[in-house]
C-alpha cells in the first residue's frame, strides 16, 4: 500500500507547489499508516531526492519519448502504472492546471474516485473523507469516496508547506512503455511570461479594477506588485476592456487564487470577483468608495484615491524592507 | 460537422447558497438556475462553427426535468436541438458515463464543455468523458479553430499559454476566451418563440456508479470585521501585514 504523489515540474525544475502537495500525501500517508511514493515525469534537473523533505519516502523518476510534454492521457498512464507496481491507494495532484487536466482521466483509468479543489487533510480514511471547495467559494462540501482508490487534487496555498526537514528520499529511475499512440495532441506553441510568478501559484497578488481608468496606469500597480514581490492579477472589467490580458483575470470565469496576500485596488468587490478571491489569508481593499461592497470580505480597508494611497503604499513597503 | 455542448443547470451567480437536512443537502428552493457560465462561452463559439461549417449543435444535459427550462434556454441562444439524460446527476463520474453513451452513439465531432460548474466547480467531466471515450482532450481552453479534421486549440497554463493540434474528434473543456464576454449570444424573441418547437429528447439513463457521495456540506467561516486604515497612516497598514497578518 502507499499514497502516490505526481511532483509536477517546469522546465526542468519542481514547481513550488508541488512541495504542498508532496508535504499534504505525507499527512495522508501518516493517516493511512503508510509511505509516499512521488513520480516525476519527463526530463529534470532538480535533485528528486530532495522530495524526501518533504516527505516522499520513494522518487521514480520516469522518463521517454511519448513523455517529454504534457499530454493527460501519456502522463495519467505512467501515474497509474506507478501506482498499480506500488499499490497505490490514493494519487494526489497539484491543483494547477496540469493537475486538473489529469485528475479526471486517472479516475478512469484507474477506477478511482476523484476528489478535486481539496483544503484540507482528510476526515477519515475507510472510505476516505475530505473536504473541498464548492459553489465557487461560498460552501464546503465533504465528500466520501465509494472506490478502494482517490484521486486528490488540492487548491494550490490552501494548505501550505509545513515539513522540509525529512530525509533525502530513494530515487529508482523507471521508463514505463507509455503506447506512443495515448498520445493524441501535439503542443506546437508554448508562450510563458519567463521569469514571472505564474498568477495561481503567487503567495501575494497585486490586484486592480475599473478604479484605476485606463491601463496607462498601471505602472503604480506594478510597483506595488514589484517592490512586494507580488504577481499581478485585475478584475474582470478590466479584461473583457483589454486593458490587461485574460490571464491576469480573476474571479469566476477567470482563475480563482488562494494566495496569502491580496491586495485590492479600485475593485468594487462583485459577488462573481470574490467567487475568485474570497479564500485569501489576508486581504486589503483600497478603494475611494466608502460603499464598495469589497470592504465587507477584507481584513483591512483604505478609503481613498489610488492614484494617492498606492505609490505612499509602495514607499512605505519599500522603507520596511529596508528596515527588516 | 456535429457539435455537442454540455450544459450545466447552475444556481445563479449572486444566489445565497444554503443547506437543508442537517447539512446533508443542497437546499434549491427558491434559486434561480441558469446555464453554467462556462458553458455559454462554449456554446456561442460552437453556434460560430456551425455558421461557419454547417452542421448542428446539440445540447445537452443530465438531469431531472426541472433542468429543462435551462437547456430551452440554449435553444433559444442557437442550438438546433437538446437531449435530457432523464437523472439526477449524482456525482462527476455518473454524469461523464451518461454523456460518453450518447456521444458514442451519435458520434460528435466536437463535444465542448466548460471546464467547470459554477456550483460544484469539480471540473471533472470533460476529463473523464475524454477518457472514457479516448478522445484528445484539451482542458482550460480558451482558443478553437477547426481546419479540416484538425483542431487548434489554445489553452492556459500556470503563466502562460500553449497552442495544441488534434484530429477531430476532440473533447473540450472550454472557458472565456472560447469568445469574449461580449460575443456572447443572448435569446432574441424570434429564437425563443422557435426554442418552444426545436427538439427537446429526453433519454433514459445508463447504469453507472458513483465514484463520490457528498455526506456534508458547509457555508466558510464567517470573517472578521474589516479594520478601517486611514489613508495617510498607510504605514500602519504595512505594521499590521506584518505583525499582525504575518503576510510580508
Amino acid at each position: 500500500m502507499s499514497v502516490i504523489v505526481y511532483a509536477e515540474s517546469w522546465e526542468g525544475k519542481f514547481k513550488k507547489t508541488t512541495f504542498e502537495t508532496v508535504n499534504y500525501a505525507a499527512a495522508v500517508a501518516e493517516g493511512m499508516g503508510t509511505d509516499v511514493v512521488a513520480v516525476t515525469i519527463g526530463e529534470l534537473q532538480s535533485n528528486a531526492a530532495d522530495l524526501g523533505k518533504y516527505g516522499a519516502s520513494k522518487v521514480i523518476t520516469v522518463s521517454g519519448d511519448s513523455l517529454s510534454e504534457f499530454n493527460p492521457f501519456t502522463y495519467a498512464h505512467a501515474l497509474v502504472e506507478a501506482a498499480r507496481a506500488n499499490d497505490g491507494k490514493v494519487i494526489v495532484v497539484n491543483g494547477t492546471f496540469t493537475g486538473k487536466s489529469l485528475a479526471p482521466v486517472i479516475g478512469v483509468e484507474y477506477e478511482a474516485a476523484v476528489i478535486t479543489n481539496v483544503v484540507s487533510r482528510p476526515s477519515g480514511f475507510s472510505p476516505l473523507t475530505v473536504q473541498r471547495n464548492a459553489f465557487s467559494s461560498k460552501g464546503l462540501v465533504e465528500y466520501k469516496s465509494n472506490s478502494e482508490r482517490a484521486v486528490i487534487s488540492i487548491v494550490t496555498n490552501a494548505l501550505g508547506v509545513h515539513k522540509e526537514d525529512g530525509s533525502p528520499a530513494n530515487v529508482e529511475a523507471a521508463t514505463f512503455s507509455v503506447d506512443s499512440g495515448l498520445k493524441n495532441t501535439e503542443s506546437v506553441n508554448v508562450d510563458r511570461v519567463k521569469g514571472q510568478i505564474p498568477l495561481p501559484e503567487a503567495e501575494l497578488v497585486v490586484s486592480a479594477g475599473r478604479g484605476m481608468k485606463g491601463p496607462e496606469n498601471w505602472g503604480m500597480i506594478e510597483d506595488l506588485a514589484d517592490t512586494l514581490g507580488a504577481a499581478t492579477a485585475c478584475s474582470k472589467p478590466v479584461s473583457d476592456m483589454g486593458w490587461r490580458p485574460h490571464s491576469e483575470h480573476v474571479g469566476q470565469t477567470g482563475i480563482a487564487i488562494n494566495p496569502n496576500l491580496y491586495i485590492a485596488v479600485g475593485i468594487s468587490g462583485a459577488v462573481q470577483h470574490l467567487a475568485g478571491v474570497s479564500n485569501s489569508n489576508t486581504i486589503v481593499v483600497i478603494n475611494s468608495d466608502p460603499e464598495a461592497p469589497f470592504f465587507k470580505a477584507a481584513d483591512y480597508g483604505i478609503v481613498g484615491d489610488a492614484f494617492e494611497v498606492v505609490p505612499k503604499l509602495t514607499e512605505a513597503i519599500k522603507a520596511f524592507k529596508a528596515n527588516n | 460537422m456535429k457539435i455537442l455542448v454540455c450544459i450545466s443547470h447552475v444556481p445563479d451567480t449572486t444566489s445565497k447558497i444554503n443547506f437543508k437536512n442537517d447539512n446533508t443537502e443542497f437546499d434549491t428552493a427558491g434559486l434561480q438556475f441558469v446555464i453554467n457560465p462556462y458553458d455559454e462561452f462554449g456554446l456561442t463559439r460552437a453556434i460560430w462553427l456551425k455558421e461557419k461549417f454547417g452542421g448542428t449543435v446539440t445540447a445537452i444535459n443530465v438531469g431531472t426535468n426541472a433542468t429543462e427550462p435551462t437547456l430551452r434556454k440554449a435553444l433559444a441562444i442557437g442550438a438546433d436541438d437538446a437531449i435530457r439524460v432523464d437523472a439526477e446527476p449524482r456525482d462527476s463520474f455518473f454524469v461523464a458515463k451518461q454523456l460518453a453513451k450518447v456521444i458514442f452513439e451519435n458520434e460528435y465531432d466536437i463535444v465542448i464543455c466548460g471546464q467547470e460548474s459554477i456550483d460544484y466547480n469539480g471540473g471533472q467531466v470533460p476529463g473523464m468523458v475524454a477518457a472514457l471515450l479516448k478522445m484528445p482532450f484539451v482542458n482550460a481552453c480558451v482558443g478553437l479553430e477547426i481546419e479540416g479534421q484538425t483542431a487548434t486549440c489554445t489553452r492556459e497554463i500556470d503563466g502562460g499559454k500553449e497552442v495544441l493540434k488534434a484530429q477531430l474528434p476532440i473533447v473540450i473543456g472550454g472557458k472565456k476566451g472560447l469568445v469574449e464576454e461580449k460575443d456572447l449570444r443572448i435569446p432574441n424573441m424570434r429564437g425563443i418563440m422557435s426554442a418552444r418547437t426545436k427538439p427537446l429528447n429526453v433519454v433514459q439513463a445508463t447504469e453507472a456508479p458513483s465514484m463520490t457521495e457528498s455526506v456534508k456540506y458547509q457555508k466558510p467561516a464567517p470573517k472578521a470585521a474589516v479594520k478601517m486604515i486611514d489613508k495617510d497612516n498607510v504605514q500602519e497598514l504595512v505594521e499590521l501585514l506584518h505583525s499582525e497578518a504575518k503576510v510580508i
